[in-house]
Order: C-alpha cells, then sequence, then structure tokens
C-alpha cells in the first residue's frame, strides 16, 4: 500500500495542508495517508512525501488544486514533477544539518509511539531507569547543556539543586510558552514530536524525583496542545506514563496547561503563579524556583527544547553530545530562521557557526529579493544586528560580548524597506502592552519609552540622551528579562542604524 | 448562550463547568478556559462562582480574568480575526495586511464590525514566523496572508 505524508504541523496547515490531505484521500482511495510533523523546511511546505522503492520522494509547496497534475505525473511512484525535490534529506538545507533533537520530526507519525519506538525512542528513559538520580545528573552537568529558553543556566547544574532539595513533592515544569516572534522549535517539537518531549520529563522526574509533571502550553499553539494531549494519552495507555513507568518502581505522570495570551508568562516565574492560578506576575528571586516553585515546592523549570535534548543525551552518552559545539556552548541549537528570508524553517546545528552563515548562505538572502539590512536574533528582547556584525558566531558569550543574546536562537531578517527607529519604539510598545506592571521601570519604563521615540520620530533628536538613560534605568532596575532586555533592541538600533533617528526631513526630501 | 440568560442561570451552568477541576492543583485557569469555552466570554455571574470555589475574593478573581489577553468580558463577533502584529510578521509587510483588513472592515484593533460579524485582534506571534504574515481565524491558523488573501477569508466571514 502506498504510503503519503502531508505534515500536521500548525505552519503547513496554515498554508494548506489540510485542504491537500482531503484532496488526497479523495484522488488515491488506496494510499495511507500518514499526517508527519514538518521537516523544517517552511518554504517548501505543505510538503508531500511519497514512499517509493528509493525512499521517500518530496514535492512542494503542494495545493490541493496540483493533485491531479501529480497523480498525471505518476508521483505515486516519484514522478518527474516541476515541485519534485528529490529526497528530502538530500536537500542542502537538511544535508547541512546535525539533526539531534530534530532527528525524527517531520519522519515519524508523531502521535505513534510504536514509530517513535522504532526510530530510537525511549532509549534514553530505557537507560535512566538503570542509573540513579545522582548518576542521571551527573551525565547532564557532563553534557554541558545549558537552558535553551534563552538564559543558558547549565540544566544539570538546575537539576542538582532540585534533587538535593528536601520535599515530599516536587515537581517538573515545562515551559512551553514559546512567544519570541521568529521562533517555533518548541511548537515543531510538541506537534512533530511530542514523545520526545514526555520523554525528557520523564527522565527528569527520576532524576529529582519528582512525580508530576506540567506542559504550561500557549494558547496561540493549538495544534501542539492537540498533539501533546493525544501522545500523553497514548504514553500512559503503554505505561510510559504512570504508576510504573516501562514497568519500573518509578512513577511519573504530566499534564497539558494551556496559557491565555500573557507574554510575560514565559518567564518562569510568572509561568509559575499562573499555573497556580494567579495574575501571571514575576516574582522576586530569592527563593529559585528550584527550591521554591510550583504551589512553593521545588521544582525544574525548563524549556521544551533543554528537555527535549535529555533522551539523546541519555541515549548517547554526554561525552557524544559535549563534543558539539565551541566555548562554553556545548551540542546543538535548534537555529529558527524567520521574517523575510527566502529559506526559512529550521535548522539544527552545533554551536559555532556565523551569523552570516545562517542568514545569507543557508537562508539565502531576503525572500523579497531586497538587500538585508537588519536581522533581530533572539526575539522580541533580542538586538538587531547589521550585516557588518555577520562575523559574530552562534554562542552564548559571543552574543553578549558584542550588546545582543541568542535567546531562544530565532533569528527574523527584514530588508533594507525597514524603518528602524519604527522597530525601537515597537520594541518599547510590546514591553507596554505585555508588561505584568510588578516593578517600575517596566511598567512605566516603557510607556515613557515609547512617548520619548515619539518625539524622537518626530525629529527632536535631542531625546536620545533620555532614552539612553531610561533604558539604562529599565536594564538593570527591572524585576525580569521584559523590562530588562528590552533596551536590548532600542539600544542596538540607535547604535547600528543612527541614521533612522536623525531628523526625517532627508528621508522626506528624497522620496 | 442567550443574551437574556439570567445572571442565576449563568451562575448555575458555572457551577457544573468547574466541577470537574475542583480537586485540581492551581484550577483556576483551566476552570477560566472552560468558562469561556462555554460562554465565549466569562461572563460577570461567573467570577463569584469561581471565587467560592476557591476561597478568593471576586477582586482576585477579577483580577486574574482582567490580566490575561485571552479572556473576554464580552462576547466577540461571529468571527474572531487575529493578526499577528510581531517583528517577523512585520518584516513581512504584516502592517499593510493589517491596514488594509482595518479599513474594509471599518473598525480598528479590537472592535467589532456593526453586524456583529467580525472582531478584529492584534495577536503577538503564533509560531508560523517562516511564512509569514500569519494569522488566525476563529481556530484556523492562516499564513503567507496577503491582501487578496485576506479579502477572500472576509467574504467567507461576512
Amino acid at each position: 500500500m502506498t504510503r503519503l505524508f502531508v505534515p500536521r504541523d500548525a505552519l503547513s496547515v496554515a498554508v494548506g495542508a489540510d485542504e491537500l490531505a482531503a484532496a488526497l484521500a479523495q484522488a488515491c482511495p488506496d494510499a495511507t495517508i500518514i499526517r508527519n510533523g514538518s521537516r523544517g523546511m517552511a518554504w517548501l511546505e505543505p510538503l508531500l512525501e511519497v514512499q517509493t522503492e528509493s525512499g521517500r520522494i518530496g514535492y512542494g509547496p503542494v495545493e490541493a488544486a496540483d493533485v491531479p497534475g501529480l497523480l498525471a505525473a505518476g508521483f505515486l511512484a516519484g514522478g518527474a514533477h516541476p515541485k519534485r525535490i528529490g529526497r528530502p534529506e538530500e536537500m542542502p538545507f537538511l544535508a547541512r544539518q546535525t539533526r539531534i533533537t530534530f532527528a525524527r520530526c517531520g519522519i515519524t507519525d508523531p502521535v505513534s509511539l510504536s514509530d517513535y519506538r522504532a526510530h530510537g525512542g525511549l532509549i534514553g528513559l530505557t537507560r535512566a531507569l538503570s542509573m540513579g538520580g545522582a548518576d542521571i545528573v551527573d551525565e547532564l552537568v557532563k553534557s554541558g547543556l545549558r537552558g535553551r529558553g534563552g538564559a543558558g543556566f547549565p540544566t544539570g547544574i538546575k537539576w542538582r539543586t532540585v534533587m538535593q532539595a528536601q520535599a515530599p513533592q516536587k515537581y517538573i515544569v515545562c515551559n512551553a510558552d514559546e512567544g519570541d516572534s521568529g521562533t517555533f522549535a518548541d511548537r515543531m517539537v510538541m506537534e512533530g514530536d511530542p514523545f520526545l518531549l514526555i520523554e525528557g520529563m520523564i527522565i527528569a522526574g527520576i532524576a529529582v524525583g519528582a512525580t508530576q509533571g506540567y506542559v504550561y502550553l500557549r494558547s496561540e499553539y493549538p495544534q501542539a496542545v492537540t498533539a501533546m494531549n493525544q501522545a500523553i494519552a497514548a504514553a500512559r495507555q503503554e505505561a510510559v506514563l504512570g504508576a510504573q513507568v516501562l514497568g519500573s518502581a518509578f512513577a511519573f505522570d504530566m499534564e497539558v496547561r494551556v496559557g491565555a495570551g500573557a507574554y510575560v508568562c514565559g518567564e518562569e516565574t510568572s509561568l509559575l503563579d499562573s499555573l497556580e492560578g494567579k495574575r501571571g506576575q514575576v516574582r522576586a528571586k530569592p527563593p529559585l524556583p528550584a527550591l521554591s516553585g510550583f504551589l512553593g515546592r521545588p521544582t525544574v523549570v525548563n524549556n521544551v527544547l533543554s528537555l527535549a535534548a535529555v533522551p539523546d543525551i541519555l541515549a548517547g552518552g554526554a561525552a557524544a553530545y559535549q563534543a558539539l559545539g565551541v566555548g562554553r556552548s556545548r551540542g546543538t541549537m535548534p537555529v529558527q530562521l524567520a521574517g523575510n528570508i527566502k529559506h526559512g524553517g529550521l535548522f539544527e546545528v552545533p554551536f559555532g557557526i556565523t551569523l552570516g552563515e545562517l542568514v545569507m548562505e543557508i537562508g539565502g538572502g531576503t525572500a523579497s529579493g531586497r538587500p538585508v539590512r537588519a536581522v533581530q536574533v533572539g526575539g522580541p528582547l533580542g538586538a538587531y544586528f547589521p550585516p557588518a556584525l555577520f562575523d559574530t558566531i552562534f554562542d552564548y558569550e559571543a552574543f553578549t560580548a558584542r550588546d545582543g543574546l541568542i535567546g531562544h536562537g530565532g533569528i527574523v531578517v527584514f530588508d533594507d524597506t525597514v524603518d528602524m527607529a519604527r522597530m525601537a519604539r515597537f520594541a518599547m510598545e510590546f514591553c507596554a502592552i505585555e508588561s505584568c506592571g510588578k516593578c517600575t521601570p517596566c511598567r512605566i519604563g516603557s510607556t515613557r519609552g515609547v512617548e520619548v521615540l515619539d518625539r524622537i520620530i518626530a525629529g527632536d533628536t535631542g531625546q536620545l540622551g533620555l532614552l539612553a538613560d531610561l533604558c539604562e534605568t529599565m536594564k538593570f532596575g527591572s524585576l525580569c528579562a521584559l523590562g530588562g532586555f528590552t533596551p536590548y533592541p532600542v539600544m542596538s538600533a540607535v547604535r547600528h542604524f543612527p541614521e533612522d533617528f536623525a531628523p526625517r526631513q532627508h528621508a522626506l526630501a528624497a522620496e | 448562550m442567550q443574551p437574556s440568560s439570567s445572571a442565576a442561570k449563568i451562575a448555575e451552568l458555572t457551577a457544573d463547568i468547574i466541577a470537574p477541576y475542583l480537586g485540581r492543583e492551581g484550577p483556576a485557569m483551566p476552570m477560566l478556559h472552560a468558562i469561556q469555552a462555554a460562554f465565549g466570554f466569562v461572563p460577570q455571574a461567573s467570577v463569584p462562582v469561581v471565587a467560592n470555589a476557591l476561597n478568593l475574593s471576586r477582586a482576585e478573581v477579577h483580577g486574574i480574568v482582567s490580566f490575561y489577553h485571552d479572556f473576554r468580558h464580552a462576547p466577540a463577533g461571529r468571527t474572531v480575526l487575529k493578526l499577528c502584529r510581531a517583528e517577523a510578521c512585520q518584516s513581512s509587510g504584516a502592517d499593510r495586511v493589517a491596514a488594509h483588513a482595518s479599513a474594509r472592515l471599518g473598525i480598528s484593533w479590537h472592535e467589532t464590525t456593526a453586524d456583529g460579524a467580525i472582531t478584529l485582534e492584534p495577536v503577538f506571534c503564533l509560531g508560523l514566523c517562516a511564512a509569514a504574515p500569519c494569522g488566525m481565524v476563529n481556530d484556523r491558523s492562516v499564513a503567507r496572508l496577503d491582501t487578496a488573501r485576506l479579502d477572500a477569508i472576509l467574504e467567507n466571514a461576512r
């Protein structure tokens, strides 16, 4: 029987994958249609694949209206067609990657546990069950894995703190509130390989002695909520989750909790308050969530990508993971290429690649065909970089040294039509909309920032000193990264694109 | 839900809706989501019921409801059109698409057309940033938006 693959990934669905699957079901009633995850080549979505004798052959981007033409071209046997891309894994975009976290994404049926096992799933968990908590934590520490949410804190050290804490109940909380513009790796894991996250959370539970997990998942990701819930149900069915994990003495269960549209809940302490059912306001630290987290109990709060890296570290050993990367940034980073980019999508690569390689060689420059003027790295709180800084290597410390951050690994590309003063104003506006209101520099500073930028845009460049002063206050006086990091996009725009902050008469005269 | 439903009826329904969540850890958010799923918004009359169940004051529950962008205080239009305003979508023409939607519908952000057909709302990132600009039409995500695609969506929603 012919096997066809049409992604169920939210991006693919948003560009017509459901309609394509329906058209294929009608046109090829004998074929089995598998709704896989996305391979991460966004410009080819919906990417239709067909299983042939010479492997899987891809066609993309395919619309429902293309189905009769594809049938006439004999696509069921991999026939020639203008949209035929050949074997997806031989595409340079995929061939250049080192896929560890995303090894299965796009290949398997995301909610089939037997598919997951057949492609190397649960090996890490099986090994973890034979180790003690302390040995698992040691393995994590040795791997050099740092929190992929943005802060880059060593995951193993966080786990050790929770492991050593004494409490009757501990928790694993997965931060799946991926609100940064330009990031979608968490979403792709949850929609394309949800068992990987489940396995990572169970291993974390065994390591620190937690029996309950929560995935705090943003409401903007309905397909991810569905996929995670389906996978959790399947895992319970086969005793991967439950009172005896894989027949062992360990218990672990988990639940998806849906957010409600507050960006600040991606900050771990406001996430915990939201999970407890309160306003999602930031807590002062200390106490650390590791010691006093969900309901005041010891809690591991990790990003989706951090937890999703764990099963492979356990399966392949810390040394193999640690061998990848540069400096203190070890392993791979799923980089997300987004915005005005020709070849956008998910590109997993060891740390150490340059920003220019990612944007120009792999991403192919802008989708509009105009010159790249700026890229924002690390979401709405990340700095804007001009092409002059494209030699910056993807590494936590290298970005810090250039007053930026890699954050969650998102890169948003802008062409030469972008107005950087407007982007700086937007950063302040976004902070004002999303501020939780707890601390003054963020709550008031962001509103004052919008006003100051409005005056600068109106031509009062004498206000630039005031803007710098305000940014200093926000950076050092805010309770969390929302107010504290909003100065990154603002001041990087001022520093690297000063011409956009000059009086506007020149621009008007030139038009 | 009929607009004529009395507060007492809403309170009674609310009690049934939240009952399954009572024993759970941190139940407020799942309760509020369930209430909004049933009524289309979080009615005033639901607030004291939730407050009573969680041993909170009404003011505290109001504080939770009003903190989150998702929770509505009044019903939305029949179709909710959310357009992403975040950076990746801005880089790919989101402002143009939003201006077009606003002009065509004659409403701005957070407003509903006079016939109650469409509510226009901003959203900050749907994770479809490699197919920008994007949005949501009720529960359905749409990407690679341009003014023509938006016109087709608005036609269907009328």
